[in-house]
């Protein structure tokens, strides 16, 4: 099958992009290096092409009970110009994937994880309602991430729009580098930052302009690599790794985002069933205490018995030591628990700790 | 890709070169590169014996996790000291500072047997 590339793609492969296939696209994972580039985005500011993700469009005069029906948040408290962090699941309370949701004056504008998109696009079009209309506007779309404390300074040069009055998890519909677009306060960091969407053509363009902004920053392109472990410092989901289908999200700690309260939508009769006797296993934050790298799928032991699995690990850039998040049985799960970690043959001690991580 | 004329090859990405009576090992460019980030060298004690092809350490980096394979048996007389703290030393500068042990072979010739820069540039395209 032929990858699919981002219209940045020519971009990456002359700057030395080491490229992986990733959801179907030729994506870069590495420019330099994964733990410099995680740094430079912890200390200044970064930027990551991120057009895999996809984006779905809902409208009509029911967009809002279409958005309500199929996410687990409240979709009603969210005002024009904002943003909301939400979940689709299945009747039985598995996550189909997690995603963002924008109120603007017409429609939601969904969006969900390039692994899913295709998946989340059908489960759309299965539980559709009257009254709505759900597009696919994935292909039309660049996806830019500016992250880091530079990132408004680096952004601001480029636009008239006052990124400081766009509050966290809101967004505005501007001109920026000349070309128009979505100007998001999100991201998938825990840094500041904005997410920038916009027509593919304008691509090149505003790439080459925000680096020039941001050359006094030293501001440097960040491959997927480090979008994970950054993602990863702060507990922050990937699908695939930490929730999927067998996972929950009360299990998961996105009862946060799991608005029981609203009204019906697919899964709440299970994940009120969750709620009611509580989750039989959670997923918890780990640091190792001695030298070591957790995997995905590696095991978790407490006392020998075996109590879990990790999801997702890697050794923190910024702590220098193994992090990782995992399910383990609800009676073990409580922070600054004692753990042990199987990994090769070897079972190496751990603690739970509060997350995030730095 | 950095693949030295003066130095012997393994399949498994290990290079050796002869120095004086003894063989200083590491790992080639290109192995580095597909590692990615390297954060952990786990290598044994000075003393281990070791035979040709015995995994005697592992390489822990940011995508994968590797067995290290030595390509000559002997006794391992010399750790690279630097490699606790800078690991990342291996992806900077494979064939130089970022050596991994010291081995004092117990027969030479099987260094005969390992590839040459020409072999093992074909071996990884």
């Amino acid at each position: 099958m032929d990858l699919k590339k981002t219209a940045l793609h020519d971009i990456h492969e002359q700057l030395g992009a080491r490229m992986v296939e990733f959801a179907g696209y030729h994506m870069p994972i590495q420019y330099s290096s994964i733990r410099e580039e995680h740094r430079r985005v912890r200390k200044t500011v970064g930027v990551f092409d991120v057009s895999h993700m996809g984006e779905i469009e809902i409208t009509g005069p029911r967009a809002l009970d279409m958005v309500q029906k199929i996410t687990i948040n409240n979709a009603a408290h969210l005002q024009v110009g904002q943003a909301q962090y939400s979940a689709m699941c299945y009747e039985d309370g598995g996550l189909v994937d997690d995603l963002l949701v924008y109120r603007f004056p017409n429609k939601y504008f969904l969006v969900v994880n390039a692994s899913n998109k295709d998946k989340d696009y059908e489960w759309m079009l299965k539980n559709k309602i009257d009254g709505c209309e759900i597009k696919d506007h994935s292909d039309e779309y660049t996806q830019l991430a500016v992250q880091g404390k530079n990132a408004e300074a680096t952004l601001q040069k480029l636009t008239d729009v006052d990124l400081a009055a766009i509050q966290f998890y809101w967004f505005t519909e501007g001109e920026l580098a000349g070309a128009p677009m979505i100007i998001s306060r999100t991201g998938y960091t825990g840094e500041p930052g904005f997410e920038l969407y916009f027509a593919n053509r304008y691509a090149v363009d505003v790439w080459n302009k925000i680096f020039e902004a941001g050359r006094e920053f030293d501001i440097e392109p960040i491959g997927l690599g480090a979008r994970d472990s950054l993602r990863l410092e702060k507990k922050m989901c990937l699908y695939g790794n930490d929730i999927d289908q067998t996972t929950n999200p009360i299990e998961a700690g996105l009862g946060w985002i799991t608005k029981l309260d609203k009204g019906d939508f697919i899964g709440r009769e299970a994940l009120l069933r969750v709620k009611e006797e509580g989750p039989k296993r959670k997923l918890v934050a780990f640091v190792l205490n001695e030298s070591g790298f957790p995997r995905h799928g590696y095991k978790i032991f407490k006392d020998g018995r075996e109590v879990g699995f990790v999801t997702s690990g890697t050794v923190s850039p910024i702590l220098e030591k193994g992090i990782g998040l995992g399910y383990v049985k609800k009676e073990f799960s409580k922070i600054g628990s004692e753990i042990d970690i199987a990994i090769r043959n070897k079972l190496m001690a751990a603690t739970i700790v509060k997350p995030p991580f730095v | 890709m950095n693949v030295p004329a003066d130095l012997k090859y393994t399949s498994d990405h290990e290079w050796a070169r002869l120095d004086g009576d003894t063989v200083v090992v590491g790992i080639t460019d290109y192995a580095q590169g597909e590692l990615g980030d390297v954060v952990f060298v786990e290598l044994p004690e000075e003393g281990t014996e070791v035979s040709q092809g015995d995994s005697f350490g592992t390489i822990e980096a940011v995508k994968a996790v590797a067995d290290l394979f030595s390509p000559i048996g002997g006794e391992i007389i010399e750790l690279n000291p630097i490699l606790e703290d800078a690991p990342e030393t291996v992806n900077k500068d494979p064939y130089g500072e970022g050596w991994m042990v010291r081995i004092k072979p117990s027969d030479l010739s099987q260094l005969d047997g390992l590839m040459d820069a020409e072999a093992y540039k074909k071996h990884i395209s």
